[in-house]
C-alpha cells in the first residue's frame, strides 16, 4: 500500500495527497492498494511539482495498524510526526495540543 | 572585528534583492524547480524533512552580541524559536518558509550577515580556531588570512562551479583546535626561523563516504602568497578533479589518486606562474585587514586571582565549570569560556531565542561584546576578566547554560540526523541524549577525562565522527538504525580517522556499548593520566572488540 506525499513550495510543510486534496497530516490520505490507484495518484504528483505546488514528491510505502496509516521507513514516520527530540514541534506539536 | 566596507554593504544588500526577485519568480511559477534550486542552495536554503532550512555563514565563527541578537529575533519571528550551530562554525533554522526567505535575509544583511556560498560547489565557509586572538598558545591570530580569503573566494568567478565543495581551515597555533587536516585545505599559520609569519599547507584531507588526513604539501609558505598559493591549488583541482562521478570529485581524491609528491610538483608549476601577479598581498593590506582583528584593550584586572580563589570556596559547582570550561587567555589576568551547547540530556548545539539573547547580554556585560561559535557546537567567550568569572557564571547558571562538560564524554557532537535532515540514515540526536544522561555525573566524566564523543547519521560525517576519540556513525539495515562505532580517531594536530571496531548496534544497544567501551578503557589505562585516545593508541582494538563482542570477536 502507497501514499502520496511531497513538501509544499511555499513554506516547505510536510503534506500528503487525500480524497479531499493535499493535507497537512498523515491521517486521512488517500492509500493506494493497487497499482491503478498508485499510478493515479503518481499522475497527481506529477500534476503537483508542474503546477508549482508542491516538490520532493513520492509515492511512500506504508500499512494500516490498528486502523491507522504508518508508514514502512522510520523517516517517513518522523516527517508524519516531528523531530522524536522535539514532540512539542512538527504535526505531533497539534495532536499533542488536542489530546491536551 | 571585521566591518562591511561599502562594497561588502552594497554587494549584500543586492543579492537579497536579487533572491527576493527570484523566490517571488519561483513562487508564481515562472521559474521551474530546476532552474530554482541551485539559485536557493547559494543562498543557503535547503528542503529538509518538515520544512525548509536555512544556513547563515559565520564567518570563522566570530559573532557580535548585535549579530547573536539578530539570530534570536529572526528564530522566534521566522522560526520556532531556536537554533542550532554546526560543526561548520555556522547556525542553521529548521523552519522558515521559503516566502519569509528574502525578510530573513534582509534582517540578517543589517546585521553585516548572509547566507551566501553556505552551499554547492564553492568555497565555503572558511573556519578557524575558536580561541583565535585569545589563546595563549597562538603565533598570530588566524582571523586576518580567513577574512581574506573570505573576500578573495566570495562569488569568485572561476571558483564558483568546482566539481565538489571546498573547504577551508586556518589556526595559529601548534595545538590545532581547527582540524585543518580534515580540510580541503588546511592552514598552520607558524613563524620561521627569521621570524616571518607564514603557513604550513596541508591539501587533501576529508571525512565523508572516503576520510582522507590531509597531506603537508608545502612546510612555510611566506604569507604574502596566500592568495597566490591558494589559487595555484584551485587551478590544478578545477582542472583535473573528477567532475564524473560525485563520490570521487572531493580534491581529497584527485591529491590521493595523484600521489601527494606529484600533485604537489602540479601546484608548484602552477604557482610559478602566479606568485609575482597580483594575487601577491601587499603588506599594508595584510596589516590592514589585521586592524579589523585588534584584540580589545584589556585592563588589568589583578584582583582576579583572590575573587577566583574565593569563588572556588563559595561554590563548588563554579570551582568545577572553571576547571572544565575555562581555558588559560594571553593575558594573565583573563581567560577564555567555553559555553556549553551541551547540557544533560539537551540537543548538542541548539540554543534557544532567549539563551542567545541573555549569551548578547553577558558578551556584553563583561566579555567586550566579543563572541565565538566553535566547531564543537558550544559558544565561546574570548575574553573574560577573571575577576568576572563568577558573575559570568552566574549568568550562565541562570539559562540553563552552564553545564561544566567541556571535553569530557558528554561534550557530544551530533549532527541533526534523521530527525530533521533529508539525507539521514539514522537519528543522531537521540543518540547522543542518552550517553549524556547515561554519563550525566560529572565526577564520573571527569574521572573518564578528555573523550571526544562525535555521531553523524549517515556517511556524510557532518558529526565528524570519523575523527571522534569514539565515533558512531548511523546507517540504516533492513529499515532498522543501526549503529557502527569507530574508534581512535582524533582531529587535532594529529589527526587520525577511527577504525570501525565491529559490527552496529541497535538504538537499545549503542548506550550500553559506549558505556562498555569506556569500562574497558578505564580498566586498561596505565593511571588516570592516559587519556582515552593515548590508551587506544597503546593497546589498539583488540581489548575493546574482546569486551564489545566477546567469543564472537576471537571467532571473526
Ligand atoms: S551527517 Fe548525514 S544525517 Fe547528519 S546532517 Fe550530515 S547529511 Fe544529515
Amino acid at each position: 500500500m502507497k501514499v502520496l506525499t511531497g513538501n509544499r513550495l511555499i513554506d516547505g510543510e510536510a503534506i500528503w495527497y487525500s480524497p479531499v486534496g493535499w493535507i497537512e497530516t498523515l491521517a486521512g490520505a488517500d492509500v493506494a492498494a493497487d497499482k491503478a490507484a498508485e499510478e493515479r495518484l503518481e499522475a497527481i504528483g506529477r500534476q503537483a511539482f508542474a503546477d508549482n505546488f508542491a516538490l520532493d514528491i513520492e509515492l511512500i510505502d506504508v500499512q494500516i495498524v490498528d486502523g491507522e496509516i504508518v508508514p514502512l521507513r522510520l523517516r517517513e514516520r518522523i516527517r508524519a510526526a516531528g523531530p522524536t527530540t522535539r514532540t512539542d514541534l512538527g504535526k505531533q506539536a497539534a495532536h499533542a495540543a488536542r489530546a491536551g | 572585528m571585521y566591518r562591511y566596507d561599502e562594497f561588502d554593504r552594497e554587494f549584500v544588500n543586492a543579492r537579497v534583492a536579487q533572491f527576493r526577485d527570484q523566490v517571488e519568480r519561483r513562487l508564481s511559477g515562472e521559474l521551474t524547480e530546476e532552474q530554482f534550486r541551485p539559485l536557493r542552495l547559494m543562498n543557503g536554503v535547503y528542503l529538509q524533512l518538515h520544512a525548509y532550512m536555512l544556513r547563515i555563514a559565520v564567518p570563522y565563527g566570530t559573532l557580535s552580541p548585535r549579530q547573536l541578537r539578530m539570530l534570536a529575533h529572526i528564530a522566534r519571528k521566522y522560526d520556532k524559536g531556536y537554533g542550532h550551530f554546526t560543526t561548520r562554525q555556522n547556525i542553521q533554522f529548521n523552519w522558515p518558509a521559503l516566502a519569509d526567505i528574502p525578510d530573513i535575509l534582509a534582517d540578517l544583511a543589517s546585521v553585516e550577515m548572509h547566507a551566501l556560498q553556505t552551499s554547492g560547489n564553492c568555497i565555503r565557509n572558511v573556519t578557524a580556531d575558536h580561541f583565535a586572538g585569545a589563546a595563549a598558545d597562538e603565533v598570530a591570530d588566524p582571523r586576518p588570512y580567513a577574512e581574506i580569503l573570505r573576500q578573495w573566494s566570495s562569488v569568485h568567478p572561476e571558483f564558483s562551479y568546482l566539481p565538489r565543495k571546498f573547504k577551508i581551515a586556518v589556526t595559529g597555533a601548534a595545538r590545532d583546535r581547527a582540524a585543518i587536516q580534515t580540510h580541503d585545505i588546511g592552514l598552520h599559520l607558524k613563524k620561521n626561523a627569521d621570524g616571518e609569519l607564514g603557513f604550513a599547507v596541508y591539501v587533501g584531507g576529508g571525512q565523508g563516504r572516503t576520510p582522507i588526513v590531509a597531506k603537508k604539501i608545502r612546510d612555510f609558505l611566506p604569507e604574502a602568497d596566500l592568495l597566490s598559493y591558494t589559487t595555484a591549488i584551485m587551478r590544478v583541482y578545477n582542472l583535473y578533479g573528477r567532475r564524473d562521478n560525485k563520490y570521487k570529485a572531493r580534491i581529497k581524491i584527485l591529491v590521493h589518486e595523484t600521489g601527494t609528491e606529484e600533485f604537489a610538483r602540479q601546484v608548484e608549476a602552477e604557482w610559478a606562474e602566479l606568485s609575482d601577479t597580483a594575487l601577491k598581498l601587499p603588506e599594508a593590506d595584510i596589516r590592514a585587514i589585521e586592524t579589523y582583528f585588534t584584540p580589545p584593550d584589556l585592563p588589568a584586572r589583578p584582583e582576579g586571582d583572590d575573587a577566583v580563589r574565593q569563588a572556588r570556596l563559595d561554590s563548588r559547582s563554579f570551582s568545577e565549570w572553571l576547571d572544565q570550561n575555562v581555558v588559560t587567555h594571553r593575558h594573565p589576568d583573563y581567560a577564555a569560556v567555553t559555553i556549553s551547547l551541551k547540557g544533560i540530556g539537551e540537543t548538542p548545539g541548539d540554543a534557544s531565542a532567549a539563551q542567545m539573547e541573555a549569551v548578547a547580554d553577558i558578551a556584553e556585560a563583561y566579555a567586550f561584546d566579543e563572541l565565538r561559535v566553535s566547531h564543537e557546537q558550544n559558544l565561546i567567550l574570548p575574553h573574560v576578566a577573571r575577576a568576572d568569572l563568577r558573575a559570568v557564571y552566574d549568568a550562565l547558571v541562570g539559562i540553563g547554560l552552564a553545564t561544566a562538560n567541556s571535553n569530557l564524554i558528554t561534550d557530544i557532537i551530533a549532527c541533526p540526523g534523521l530527525d530533521y535532515c533529508a539525507l539521514a540514515n539514522a537519528r543522531s540526536i537521540p543518540v547522543a541524549q542518552a550517553i549524556s544522561r547515561r554519563f550525566a555525573d560529572l565526577e564520573r566524566q571527569r574521572d573518564i577525562g578528555e573523550l571526544k564523543l562525535k555521531i553523524s547519521g549517515c556517511i556524510n560525517a557532518c558529526g565528524h565522527h570519523h575523527v571522534g576519540h569514539i565515533g558512531i556513525l548511523g546507517v540504516e539495515k533492513k529499515g532498522a538504525e543501526l549503529y557502527q562505532v569507530t574508534l581512535g580517531g582524533s582531529g587535532d594536530e594529529n589527526t587520525s580517522i577511527g577504525e570501525i571496531v565491529g559490527r552496529g548496534f541497535g538504538p537499545d544497544e549503542i548506550t550500553d556499548a559506549i558505556e562498555t567501551v569506556v569500562d574497558t578503557y578505564l580498566g586498561l589505562r596505565l593511571g588516570r593520566d592516559e587519556k582515552f585516545l593515548d590508551a587506544y593508541r597503546r593497546v589498539g582494538a583488540a581489548p575493546f572488540k574482546e569486551a564489545l563482542y566477546g567469543a564472537e570477536s576471537k571467532a571473526a
